[in-house]
C-alpha cells in the first residue's frame, strides 16, 4: 500500500457542528471537526496537507508556522474555530503553477534546508516578512525567523537565503550543476532537496494506511517505580475505541533491546519495575481519539515509589540499589588506555622533566538532541513479514530489532526509512519501533504512532553527562609530557551506546596531540536517568571540554600563547596517538591552526585593546578549541555494501542504504558514484535505507557515510564502470554518455553504443569497504581507526560582568576533513555542529521531570548563533573516496571548548561546568572579583 | 467532550459565563502548550471553553480624555503597530520580546494577565504604566489597578463569571518616558529569568513620578514603591541608577529554579534596575519625551 493515500479522519473532541468554511492557499474549504482541533491537525488530517509540521503541539518550534489573513502563526495553537472566514497559506501554496517561489529557490541553492523538518515553517515566517519588507537585513530576518528553531543548520544559510532571495535570478534551481563532472567538490545542491521546499518530502508522521489503529505509549512519572497492572476490564468497557492493551505479556518475541548483542538490557515494556521516568510500561491501541482521551487516572497502574539513583556518585555509593543484575557497582563498562609511564610522570613530576602540572574536575549534563521531528511511524503486517515505516539513522540495526522482538527472521522484517527530520545520534536506537512492531503483528492490523515532544524527551536517549578529573604536565620548552584522565558517564537507566562512549573516550582524551604518556579510565554508570546514548560525539565534547581547559591551565603557567602551545604539541603525520597508532597521513591539525593564527592575533589584540580601553560592564575574549574524531566504530568492523545498477532501459540507479538525516549523503553518495562511473549526478535514480531493496551501509553515526559508504559507493561505480569498459573493449580513459536509454562509450574520438535491451542481465557494479582497523588491547593499545578528522575553532564574544551573560561574535572554524566532496553540505554540517556546541556551552540542560519541552529546554534560535567563518583544510586520506574522511561530528566538539577559552580571556575565570548558564557565570565571576 | 461557545456579542458571552463554569479562550497561546503538556502524561483536562475572539467589543485601541484604552483581544503585533505614544515604548518592547512574531502575532495581552504567570512580560510593563484592567459580569461591571488583580502566581481576582474586557491606562501627568529590560538564556522565545519595567515622569529635569516594576522574581510581579520614593524629585540623570539600592528590592522574593538561582535573580534585578534608569537618563531621551 502507498503511504500516499492515507491520512486517518482526525479526532473530534467536540460535539459534531456546522463546517468550518475558510480558504487554504486561494481555495475555499469546509470542515467538520470539533471547534477545539487544532488547526495543524486539520491542515494535516483533514486536508492531507502533511507539508506543515508539527514539532511540539506547543508554540515552542515554529514547525507548523503558517499565514493566517497573512500573519505568521503557529498552527499548534490555532482552534479551528478560529479560522472561521480566515485565509491560510501552507508551504503547499508557495510555489505557483508548479514553479518554485524565488524564495524556496534561494534555500535550495543556499542549503538552508538540512533535514527539512523545520523548512516548512521557516518558509512560511519569511514568506511573511518577504511581503512587508522587500529587502530585509539579516537582523530582520533573525527577528522574523526567531520563532522557528532548527537543530540542522546553524541558521546562517537560512537567514542568507532570505537574504538573498529578492534578489534572486528569475531561473535556476542548480540542476544544471549536476550534470557537470566531475562532481566531487562541487556546491551540488542537494539531490533529495526539493521535496523539502514544496512539503512534498514524507517524515516519520506523515503517512500510514488509512485503516492504521493508533498506539499510545503510557510511561512511568516515577524514576524508579515497582508497579502493578491491574484488571483492564472496566477500561475496555469504558472505551469501546480501545482495541487492545498491551504489556510485556504480548511481546511475541524477546521483550528486550539494546545495541550491543550482549547488552539487550531495554525492555519494549518494563516488566513490574521502572527504571526512568518516562520508560514504557504499557501501549494503548485503538482509534485515536480513544487513545488520546483515556486519561491516567482510569488506567489500572499501581505504583510504588521508590527512591532513585541519581547522579553518578549515587550510582557508586557502596549501598547504591543494583539496577541491573549483571552490574556490581552499577558499572556498566569500562574504557582504558595506557601509553609511556604516565603513573612515573606525575609521581614526580620535576623527575620527569615536568616544568608544570595543571589539574582540574569538570562535570556536564544531560543534553537532548530536540530534532525537530519527534519519533514516528507506523507498522503493517504482510502475511508473515512485517514493514515498518518512520525516522531512523539505523535501518538495519532496527531490522535486527524489531525482528528479535517479534520473534521473527531478520529477513521477515522490512525497515522502510521515512525522510528523517534530524537524528544527531538520537535515532540510531529503536524506539517507537518495536512498540508498532508488537502491535500490528498481534493485532495483524497496521498501527501508527507519533511522540509527542514531551514524551519524546522523556523516553528517548540524551547525551552522557560526564564528571571528569584530569591533570596533565609539559616541560618548560612547552611540551606536554603526560596526561592522566578518569570520567564518569553517566548511561542512564540502560546501556544503549553506553560502551560506545566509554571506548570512544579515552582513545579521544588526549586531544589531538602528541603525548608520550597517557593513562585514561572511563566508567560508564547506571542511573534511573534517562538512558544516555549516541549524541553527535560520543562522549568526545564532553571531554574535550576538560583537555582543552588543560591546554589552556599549561599554556598560562608556561606564559605562552595558548595557540601556540596547541601547535607546538599538534598530532602530525609519523606521531603516534595515546592508543599507539601511528598517524600516517591527514592529520591536519597543525594545518588548521596556522590558518587561524592570523585571525587569532588580531582577534585576541582587538579584545585586549578593547578591555584596555574600557572600565565598562564587559570583557572581550578570544578562545581556541581544538579536537580529534576517529571515522567510524572504534576497533570494530563497520563495513558499507553499495550497489549500482544500469538497467536495460538505459536507467540508472544508485541502491543507497546510508539513510540522509539532513546531512546530505544521498547527495554526496551520488557525486562520488557519479566520478567513479564517469556519468554526471543528473543520470541517476537513487533509492535510498530500504532494507528490502539496499544493500547495508551501516548506521549514519560516527562520520563514517562518506568515508566508509561513500567508498562503497566509489568502489561500486567504479566496478560498473569497469564492466562496461570491457563490455565495450574500451580501455580506461573512455568516456561514458547515457542519453535516451542509450549508453555510449567514447574513445579516440569514436562513439560505440552498447545495446543494453541486449544484456541478459542488467549491469550491477557493487563496492564494499571496511576500514583497517585493529582490537584495542588491555592497555587500550592498538589502531582503532582507520583515519581522524583534525579541526580547530576560535570564539570571540563578550561577556556581562554584572549579569553572567555571553553575546557570541563569531566563530572562526578550520577543519581538515581530507576532502570537501561537496563544500555546501561541508558547511552547512559545521555551522549546524557549532550551533550544537553554543547549546552545550551555553544554554542545554536536561532535567528530568523540569525541562520535557522545547519552552524550558532551550536550544540555540535564530538570535544565538553568531557569524562563522569556514576554512576547510583538505589533507587528503588515502583510504576515503576522492581523499574524503568526515564532518558531522568533528563540527561539533571544539566550540565549547573554545566559547569556554574565551570566556576565560575575556575574564579570567575558568568555566568547569556546562551549561555555563548566567547565574553559574555570574558565581564565577563574583569568586574572582568581580563585584 | 467539553463544551466550546463561541458566542458574537459580549452580552450572550457573559450570560454563558454565569450560567457555567467555562473558561475563556483568547488566543490559545498558554492555553494550549498547558494542555500538551498535561496530555503528554495522559492528564489534559477536559475544557468546558468560551471563545472569546468574535467578540467585538473586547477589540480595538481607543484614545480618551485621560487615559487609553485597549482592548481584551489586542494582540501584541496589533499594539506594536497602533502608533501609540512615546511613553508606551517599555509595553512595546516587552511586546518585542513575547515568544517569537508568532506568538505576538496570536497572543493577547489580557490573555497574557489573566493567565498570571510569574514571568508574564506584559506584566510589569503595565504595572509601570499604572495600567488597571476593567472586568465585566452580567452583574456590571468594576475597574481594578492591576496589582490587585493579581494575586499570585496563576492566580487573579477574576470571578468565574467575568471577563477581562479592557486594560486602560492613564495619561501620565508630566512628560514621560519608559523601557522594559528582558533578562534571558536565549535570543527569542524565552522566558524571563528576570524582566524590569520602569517609567519616569519628568518636569523641568526632575523626576516627578516613578514606576519600577520586576517581574521573574516572585509570585507576582511588583512595583518597587521605595525605590520609587528615593527616585521621586532627584534630578533625572546619571545618578538616578546610583541611588538603588538592594533594600528596595527587599520586598522580592525570588526562588531557585532550572533557569537561574534566587541568588543571581535578586542581583541581576538590582542591576537591570539600574540600567532601565541608566536609559530613562540617557540625554537622547530628553527629547523623544
Ligand atoms: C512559544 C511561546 C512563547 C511565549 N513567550 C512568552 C514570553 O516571552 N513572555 C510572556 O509573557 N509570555 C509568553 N508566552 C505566553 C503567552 O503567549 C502570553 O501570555 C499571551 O499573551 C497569552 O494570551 P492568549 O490570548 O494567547 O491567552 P489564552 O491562552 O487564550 O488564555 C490564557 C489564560 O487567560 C484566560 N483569558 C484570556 N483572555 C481572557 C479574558 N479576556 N478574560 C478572562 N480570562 C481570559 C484564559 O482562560 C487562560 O486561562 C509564550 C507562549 C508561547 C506558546
Ligand atoms: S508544532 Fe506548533 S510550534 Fe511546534
Ligand atoms: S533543517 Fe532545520 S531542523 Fe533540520
Amino acid at each position: 500500500m502507498s503511504p500516499d493515500t492515507l491520512n486517518a479522519p482526525a479526532p473530534e473532541r467536540q460535539a459534531e457542528t456546522a463546517a468550518v468554511e475558510f480558504t487554504v492557499n486561494g481555495r475555499p474549504v469546509a470542515v467538520r471537526a470539533g471547534p477545539f482541533t487544532r488547526l495543524t491537525t486539520v491542515l494535516r488530517d483533514h486536508l492531507g496537507l502533511t507539508g506543515t509540521k508539527v514539532g511540539c503541539d506547543a508554540g515552542d518550534c515554529g514547525a507548523c508556522t503558517v499565514r493566517l489573513d497573512g500573519r505568521q502563526v503557529c498552527a499548534c495553537l490555532v482552534p479551528l474555530a478560529q479560522a472561521a472566514g480566515c485565509h491560510v497559506v501552507t508551504v503547499e501554496g508557495l510555489a505557483e503553477e508548479g514553479r518554485l517561489s524565488a524564495l524556496q529557490r534561494s534555500f535550495h541553492l543556499h542549503g538552508a534546508a538540512q533535514c527539512g523538518i523545520c523548512t516548512p515553517g521557516m518558509l512560511m515566517a519569511a514568506s511573511d516578512l518577504l511581503a512587508r519588507v522587500a529587502e530585509p537585513t539579516a537582523a530582520e530576518v533573525e527577528d522574523a525567523l526567531g520563532g522557528v528553531l532548527c537543530r540542522c543548520t546553524g541558521y546562517r544559510k537560512i537567514v542568507e537565503a532570505v537574504v538573498a532571495a529578492p534578489s534572486l535570478p528569475q531561473e535556476g534551481n542548480g540542476a544544471a550543476e549536476a550534470d557537470e563532472a566531475p562532481s566531487v567538490g562541487r556546491r551540488l545542491p542537494r539531490a533529495d532537496g526539493l521535496a523539502k521546499l514544496t512539503g512534498a518530502e514524507r517524515f516519520g508522521a506523515d503517512a500510514a494506511p488509512a485503516e492504521a489503529l493508533w498506539l499510545r505509549a503510557v510511561r512511568s512519572p516515577h524514576a524508579s517505580a515497582r508497579f502493578e497492572i491491574g484488571d483492564l476490564a472496566p477500561l475496555h468497557a469504558k472505551w469501546p475505541g480501545l482495541v487492545r492493551v498491551l504489556t510485556a505479556a504480548d511481546v511475541p518475541g524477546e521483550n528486550s533491546y539494546g545495541i550491543y548483542p550482549h547488552l539487550k538490557d531495554q525492555p519494549v515494556f518494563a516488566e513490574g519495575f521502572a527504571r526512568y521516568r518516562g520508560e514504557a510500561v504499557l501501549a494503548l491501541v485503538g482509534d485515536r481519539e480513544t487513545v488520546e482521551a483515556i486519561p491516567a487516572a482510569e488506567i489500572p497502574i499501581a505504583w510504588q515509589p521508590a527512591e532513585p539513583v541519581t547522579g553518578c556518585a549515587a550510582a557508586k555509593a557502596p549501598d547504591a540499589p543494583q539496577l541491573h543484575g549483571f552490574a556490581e557497582g552499577n558499572e556498566l563498562i569500562r574504557g582504558y588506555v595506557e601509553k609511556g609511564t604516565p603513573a612515573d610522570v606525575f609521581a614526580d613530576p620535576a623527575a620527569a622533566g615536568a616544568a608544570t602540572v595543571a589539574e582540574g574536575t569538570w562535570r556536564t549534563g544531560f543534553v537532548e538532541h530536540a530534532y525537530i521531528e519527534p519519533e514516528a511511524g507506523y507498522a503493517e503486517r504482510v502475511g508473515q513479514r512485517l514493514e515498518v515505516w518512520g525516522c531512523t539513522q539505523a535501518p538495519y540495526m532496527d531490522r535486527d530489532e524489531v525482528a528479535r522482538v517479534v520473534g521473527l527472521a531478520p529477513e521477515a522484517v522490512r525497515i522502510r526509512p521515512s525522510a528523517c527530520g534530524g537524528g544527531f545520534g538520537g535515532k540510531l536506537d529503536v524506539s517507537i519501533q518495536p512498540l508498532l512492531a508488537v502491535a500490528a503483528w498481534v493485532l495483524e492490523r497496521p498501527v501508527r504512532g507519533v511522540y509527542s515532544r514531551n514524551e519524546s524527551m522523556a523516553a528517548t536517549t540524551k547525551r552522557h553527562p560526564s564528571e571528569i578529573a584530569a591533570k596533565a604536565a609539559a616541560d618548560a620548552e612547552g611540551r606536554l609530557l603526560a596526561l592522566d584522565f578518569e570520567g564518569d558517564f553517566n548511561t542512564g537507566a540502560y546501556a544503549s551506546w553506553g560502551p560506545t562512549v566509554a571506548g570512544r573516550v579515552p582513545v579521544h582524551a588526549s586531544g589531538p596531540y602528541h603525548l608520550p604518556n597517557v593513562r585514561v579510565l572511563s566508567r560508564a554508570l547506571y542511573t534511573n536517568e534517562p538512558p544516555a546514548g549516541a549524541f553527535r560525539g560520543f562522549g568526545v565534547p564532553q571531554a574535550a571540554i576538560a583537555h582543552e581547559c588543560l591546554m589552556d591551565d599549561l599554556a598560562e603557567r608556561l606564559g605562552r600563547d595558548p595557540l601556540a602551545f596547541r601547535l607546538a604539541n599538534a598530532i602530525r603525520p609519523g606521531q603516534s596517538t595515546a592508543t599507539g597508532q601511528v598517524l600516517e597521513h591527514s592529520a591536519g591539525l597543525a594545518q588548521c591552526l596556522e590558518i587561524l593564527q592570523p585571525r587569532w592575533r588580531a582577534l585576541r589584540a582587538a579584545a585586549e585593546d578593547f578591555n584596555a580601553a574600557r572600565r565598562g560592564r564587559t570583557r572581550r575574549g578570544v578562545g581556541v578549541g581544538c579536537m580529534w574524531y576517529g571515522i567510524g566504530n572504534t576497533a570494530l568492523a563497520n563495513p558499507s555494501d553499495m550497489r549500482v545498477v544500469l538497467d536495460r532501459e538505459g536507467g540508472l540507479t544508485l541502491y543507497n542504504g546510508a539513510v540522509d538525516i539532513g546531512q546530505g549523503s544521498a547527495t554526496v553518495m551520488l557525486q562520488i558514484c557519479a566520478d567513479a562511473l564517469g556519468l554526471p549526478v543528473s543520470a541517476f535514480r537513487q533509492v535510498v535505507g530500504d532494507t528490502d531493496l539496499t544493500p547495508d551501509a551501516g548506521k549514519t553515526s560516527a562520520s563514517r557515510q562518506t568515508f566508509v559508504s561513500g567508498k562503497a559507493a566509489e568502489l561500486a561505480g567504479l566496478d560498473l564502470r569497469g564492466q562496461i569498459l570491457r563490455l565495450a573493449n574500451a580501455g580506461p580513459d573512455a568516456v561514458l554518455r547515457l542519453a535516451g536509454g542509450t549508453l555510449e562509450v567514447v574513445e579516440g574520438g569514436r562513439a560505440r553504443s552498447l545495446a543494453l535491451e541486449r544484456l541478459e542481465q542488467p549491469l550491477e557494479g557493487h563496492g564494499r569497504f571496511d576500514p583497517p582497523t585493529t582490537p584495542l588491547d588491555a592497555k587500550g593499545q592498538g589502531s582503532p581507526y582507520a583515519t581522524y578528522g583534525f579541526a580547530a575553532q576560535l570564539a570571540e564574544l563578550e561577556v556581562d560582568l554584572e549579569l553572567g551573560t555571553v553575546a557570541l561574535h563569531r566563530i572562526v572554524a578550520a577543519h581538515d576533513l581530507g576532502r570537501a566532496v561537496n563544500p555546501l553540505l561541508v558547511e552547512g554540517q559545521i555551522e549546524g555542529g557549532i550551533a550544537q556546541g553554543i547549546g552545550l556551552a551555553l544554554m542545554e540542560e536536561y532535567l528530568p521531570g523540569r525541562t520535557e519541552n522545547l519552552h524550558d529546554y532551550l536550544i540555540p534560535s535564530a538570535g544565538d548563533v553568531p557569524e562563522i567563518e569556514i576554512h576547510l583544510v583538505e589533507d587528503a586520506e588515502p583510504l576515503g573516496p576522492y581523499g574524503a574522511k568526515g564532518i558531522g561530528e568533528p563540527a561539533l566538539v571544539p566550540t565549547a571548548p573554545a566559547i569556554f577559552g574565551a570566556i576565560r580571556h575575556a575574564t579570567g575565570v575558568v568555566v568547569r561546568q556546562a551549561p555555563c548558564l548566567p547565574h553559574r557565570l555570574r558565581a564565577l565571576l563574583k569568586e574572582a572579583g568581580h563585584g | 467532550m467539553g463544551v466550546y461557545l463561541r458566542p458574537a456579542s459580549l452580552a450572550e458571552a457573559l450570560d454563558a459565563l454565569a450560567s457555567g463554569s467555562l473558561t475563556p479562550l483568547a488566543g490559545g497561546t498558554d492555553l494550549y502548550p498547558a494542555q500538551a503538556n498535561l496530555a503528554a502524561w495522559n492528564q489534559a483536562p477536559d475544557l468546558d471553553l468560551l471563545d472569546i475572539s468574535a467578540l467585538p467589543e473586547l477589540r480595538g485601541v481607543a484614545e480618551r480624555e485621560d487615559r487609553w484604552r485597549l482592548g481584551a483581544l489586542t494582540i501584541w503585533s496589533e499594539l506594536l503597530e497602533a502608533g501609540l505614544p512615546d511613553w508606551f515604548e517599555g509595553l512595546r518592547l516587552a511586546a518585542r520580546e513575547v515568544g517569537g512574531r508568532q506568538i505576538q502575532n496570536r497572543g493577547t495581552l489580557a490573555g497574557n494577565l489573566c493567565n498570571a504567570s510569574p514571568a508574564a512580560d506584559g506584566v510589569p510593563a503595565l504595572l509601570a504604566l499604572d495600567a488597571e484592567v476593567e472586568l465585566a459580569s452580567r452583574a456590571g461591571s468594576r475597574r481594578l489597578p492591576l496589582a490587585e488583580f493579581l494575586l499570585g502566581n496563576r492566580r487573579t481576582a477574576r470571578r468565574p463569571d467575568e471577563l477581562l474586557v479592557a486594560i486602560e491606562i492613564p495619561k501620565p501627568a508630566a512628560p514621560a518616558r519608559a523601557t522594559f529590560l528582558k533578562l534571558g538564556a536565549r535570543r527569542y522565545l524565552v522566558i524571563s529569568i528576570v524582566m524590569v519595567a520602569a517609567t519616569l515622569e519628568v518636569a523641568d529635569g526632575r523626576v516627578t513620578a516613578a514606576r519600577v516594576a520586576v517581574g521573574s522574581c516572585s509570585a507576582v510581579a511588583r512595583r518597587l514603591p521605595a525605590l520609587e520614593a528615593a527616585l521621586r524629585g532627584r534630578p533625572c540623570d546619571a545618578s538616578l541608577a546610583e541611588a538603588v539600592t538592594a533594600d528596595h528590592l527587599a520586598e522580592l522574593s525570588p526562588i531557585d529554579d532550572a533557569r537561574a538561582t534566587a541568588g543571581y535573580r535578586s542581583e541581576a534585578a538590582v542591576t537591570l534596575v539600574r540600567r532601565a534608569l541608566e536609559t530613562l537618563a540617557a540625554p537622547g531621551l530628553e527629547r523623544a519625551a
